[in-house]
């Protein structure tokens, strides 16, 4: 008789972690948002002690990340697999994948004043996961026990950390671009116009946001088909239309539009950015909708 | 924007003969169909057109779930019937939406693939007059230049940087990235063989499930199955004759750890096959993600539970029924539910049956399990007397008792206790029926046989496409232009489609020209 063996007392040690990066987070999100008032508020665009709030901010969520990814990685541990089994867990890997995505891009182009967004967005996730989509360490069911969830399940992990990182940049542009934003009188809209001038300029938001696309289209492509692929091993047919299914179809088709908007003239712009914002909004109601209320062979939240 | 565009059209083409004009008309749809903003207008239709598909049960997905929605509602089932909304992805509504995607694709891809090939067979266009307007541009001094050497080797370099080049007196044309509009192509074509590759597959293939306990064999032919689904040009002798017999099932239940008490960690049916009458028998596990491939269709395991072994016998000691029934699990801890029908007895009656692998009393008195493996299992038994109904020849649900014509003669408020066995137990039954043995214990599995020719294929384009795919939208396609001019040269380039790195690009041509440091006079870009 097969048996395995779980460590609970690792997975609380886990859990300690998150704790911790969500505390270090909030640290570091508190630093972005206030560099970004700061910012707004100086008359010279970019002053010594502000920079130094942008430094502090981005060394925190370097430690933070390292927390966090002490975390997942003690996760998998606990339950001797890939720590993606489950909502809770999907949500600790996949915030995860996030940061360090952002981090990476760092390195390559200036995103950083994008941190206040990743560092905020990050801290609910996990606020989320602690708080509603918590579960114990458990086993895989024998319908997950197969080498395709490492690579199922990570490709849509990565797919989704750059639509999210990609939705960012389109609120981002949204906001730039609204009428409200640039004609309101409120004293808030003020700041928040002061804010955004900020940012980079729009055409370069949109290029960042369709670079993001792509590559998060691709990968999603990829977990389509892998998808299908595994489904032919566990369920006897590679797709059925399953409610999982469909929602993978109906966010790659919404892509696939965001693809042709860019391309056609009257579509780029404003309403390729909002297709962009659907699209995403389709991954999270996957993520949660989906999960929680529909019925269907992709009933893994653990709740 | 459709009107807009039909005003603009219809003022340059003035309403001529009928015939003309239909041809117009004709021309003017099929233009419109084949553009880019119908294509995304489409793809948005398709993704909200599926949702529904994800709110309401299925007919292909999810037969039970039609069912009882039927039973719940059965005024707004009929309504939502009547619009397809149970078979949202064969509605005549979806497929016009897929059918007119795939049209427009068409209408759009040939065309391209034909402008692609002749492009692909053509040098370069001339270098431009004004290469200041392009969105890089860079001019560089260099003195003493000999245009010819100069020319030659901005060829070689180009060449080298993988551009396709074409030369004239004082100027080089280069373009690269042809690869990019090919993997677009690519992609599209594919898809539409993953979608004939679905729907031939589809039509070629069938799916069957059988229910089969410890120690059966199933025989491949459409007798064998409990249930089966054949595609539009199945017939019964592409079945190829193999058979199967479950020896053993084993189930691992997590007993060790707290938190995962009962949770099942491993499935295996222990198998062996026979695909020939007279020949040997082969041995296999199949497991979830493990199916048994056979030819001519793959076995998976789809599900599993416990087949009570019972006898009843009649007052005289007569056996009127004796198997191993399979009961269905009602949750995880496999308590199940199983139905018994004895038609052959004097006075006709059946029992529903819950099984408990692993009994517990709770304090209100109900039974439940506690465990899902079998360590102290008990089966108790409701029994009803009236007719079965299965005299009149009607097909029933083997796993449902119709107790509305019955009496119920023990459990419930029968004001007969519901019978108890334990494993080896014989009771009595009520009203003189005999008694019922709990002979022993099985396993059953849920076996899907399945066969899908066009999987393959399906793959296959999909992998295409997705290569495809991923050509197109990371080669970037550019053009480059070097012209020798008095003082100095100039670089330009242009993107088709998104680069992001054009100015640098041209920088980098112009730094590897230059005789001397480059010393960009001017730059626009």
């Amino acid at each position: 008789m097969n048996q395995i063996a779980l460590n609970e007392g690792l997975s609380q040690i886990s859990l300690f972690f998150i704790y911790g990066a969500m505390a270090v987070y909030t640290l570091a999100f508190l630093g972005f948002a206030s560099h970004l008032a700061r910012l707004s508020s100086e008359k010279a665009a970019k002053s010594g002690s502000a920079s130094k709030l942008e430094r502090v901010g981005i060394s925190l969520m370097i430690l933070a990340v390292i927390l966090h990814g002490t975390g997942v990685m003690l996760r998998g541990i606990a339950a001797s697999r890939v720590p993606w089994a489950n909502m809770y867990e999907f949500s600790i890997t996949g915030s995860l994948v996030v940061v360090m995505i952002f981090l990476f891009a760092l390195i390559i182009k200036d995103l950083r004043l994008l941190a206040t967004f990743v560092s905020g967005f990050t801290l609910l996730i996990l606020g989320a996961a602690t708080s509603i989509f918590y579960v114990e360490v458990k086993s895989l069911m024998p319908a997950l026990q197969s080498y395709w969830l490492v690579i199922h399940v990570m490709v849509a992990v990565l797919a989704t950390a750059f639509f999210n990182i990609a939705a960012a940049l389109s609120i981002t542009y949204l906001f730039k671009t609204a009428k409200w934003v640039e004609t309101s009188k409120v004293k808030f809209v003020g700041t928040l116009r002061r804010i955004l001038a900020l940012f980079p300029s729009i055409e370069k938001l949109e290029r960042m946001a369709y670079r993001f696309n792509i590559i998060g289209f691709i990968l999603w492509s990829f977990t389509l088909i892998a998808g299908a692929i595994w489904a032919e091993r566990a369920w006897h047919r590679y797709w059925g239309w399953d409610t999982k299914e469909v929602w993978t179809f109906i966010i790659w088709t919404i892509y696939a539009g965001y693809l042709h908007a860019n391309a056609t003239r009257g579509w780029s712009g404003k309403r390729s950015a909002w297709l962009s914002l659907v699209g995403f909004l389709a991954i999270l109601f996957n993520f949660t909708i989906v999960n929680l209320y529909f019925k269907g062979l992709h009933v893994y939240s653990g709740l | 924007m459709a009107i807009s565009n039909s005003l603009s059209n219809s003022s340059d083409q003035p309403i001529k003969s009928p015939e003309l004009s239909l041809g117009g008309w004709g021309r003017w749809i099929w233009k419109q169909l084949t553009s880019m903003r119908t294509a995304l207008l489409l793809l948005l239709m398709l993704a909200v057109a599926a949702v529904p598909g994800s709110v309401f049960p299925q007919r292909s997905a999810d037969p039970n779930g039609v069912a009882q929605y039927f039973d719940k509602n059965p005024a707004l089932a009929k309504a939502l019937d009547a619009v397809q909304l149970f078979d949202v992805y064969t509605s005549v509504w979806f497929s016009a939406i897929y059918i007119l995607l795939f049209v427009s694709l068409i209408g759009c891809v040939l065309p391209r693939t034909a402008v692609h090939a002749k492009a692909l067979q053509s040098p370069p266009v001339p270098t431009p007059k004004l290469l200041t307007r392009m969105p890089a541009h860079l001019k560089v001094s260099a003195k003493n230049l000999s245009t010819d050497e100069f020319l030659a080797s901005a060829k070689t370099l180009l060449k080298k940087q993988g551009y396709r080049v074409a030369a004239d007196e004082n100027s080089v044309s280069a373009e690269r990235g042809y690869l990019r509009e090919t993997g677009n192509l690519v992609f599209h074509l594919s898809l539409i063989g993953v979608l004939i590759a679905v729907g031939i597959g589809g039509g070629l293939s069938f799916s069957g499930q059988r229910v089969i306990v410890e120690g059966e064999t199933f025989v491949n032919n459409l007798a064998g199955y409990d249930s089966f689904s054949p595609g539009t040009f199945f017939t019964e002798e592409k079945l190829i004759p193999f058979s199967v017999s479950l020896d053993k099932f084993e189930v691992d239940f997590d007993i060790s750890n707290p938190t995962n008490i009962g949770t099942p960690l491993d499935f295996r049916a222990y198998v062996s096959s026979r695909t020939q009458v007279e020949g040997e028998s082969k041995s296999a596990v199949i497991r979830v993600n493990q199916p048994l491939e056979l030819p001519g269709a793959n076995l998976y395991l789809t599900g599993n539970g416990y087949a009570p072994q019972i006898t009843i016998r009649d007052k005289a000691g007569n056996i009127t029924y004796s198997g191993a029934i399979p009961f269905l699990p009602q949750s995880s801890d496999y308590t199940s539910l199983g139905v018994i029908k004895v038609p052959d007895a004097e006075k006709q009656f059946g029992i529903i049956a819950f099984f408990y692998p692993t009994v517990d009393e709770l304090t209100t008195g109900a039974l439940t399990s506690i465990y899902p493996a079998p360590y102290d299992p008990l089966l108790t038994m409701n029994v009803y007397v009236g007719d079965l109904g299965l005299d009149d020849g009607l097909p029933k649900n083997v796993y449902a008792l119709d107790t509305a014509e019955m009496t119920q003669v023990a459990g419930g408020k029968s004001g007969v206790k519901g019978l108890r066995l334990t494993v080896g137990q014989t009771v009595d039954l009520p009203d003189g029926l005999g008694t019922a043995t709990f002979d022993g214990l099985k396993r059953f599995a849920s076996l899907d046989v399945s066969y899908n020719p066009g999987g393959l294929w399906v793959l296959i384009f999909a992998l295409l496409s997705l290569a495809g795919v991923t050509t197109s939208l990371m080669v970037p396609r550019r053009r480059v232009w070097v012209r020798k001019v008095d003082g100095g040269f100039e670089v330009a380039a242009l993107a088709r489609g998104d680069d992001l790195s054009l100015d640098k690009v041209v920088a980098e041509i112009a730094a590897a020209l230059n005789p001397a440091k480059a010393t960009p006079s001017e730059s626009n870009g």
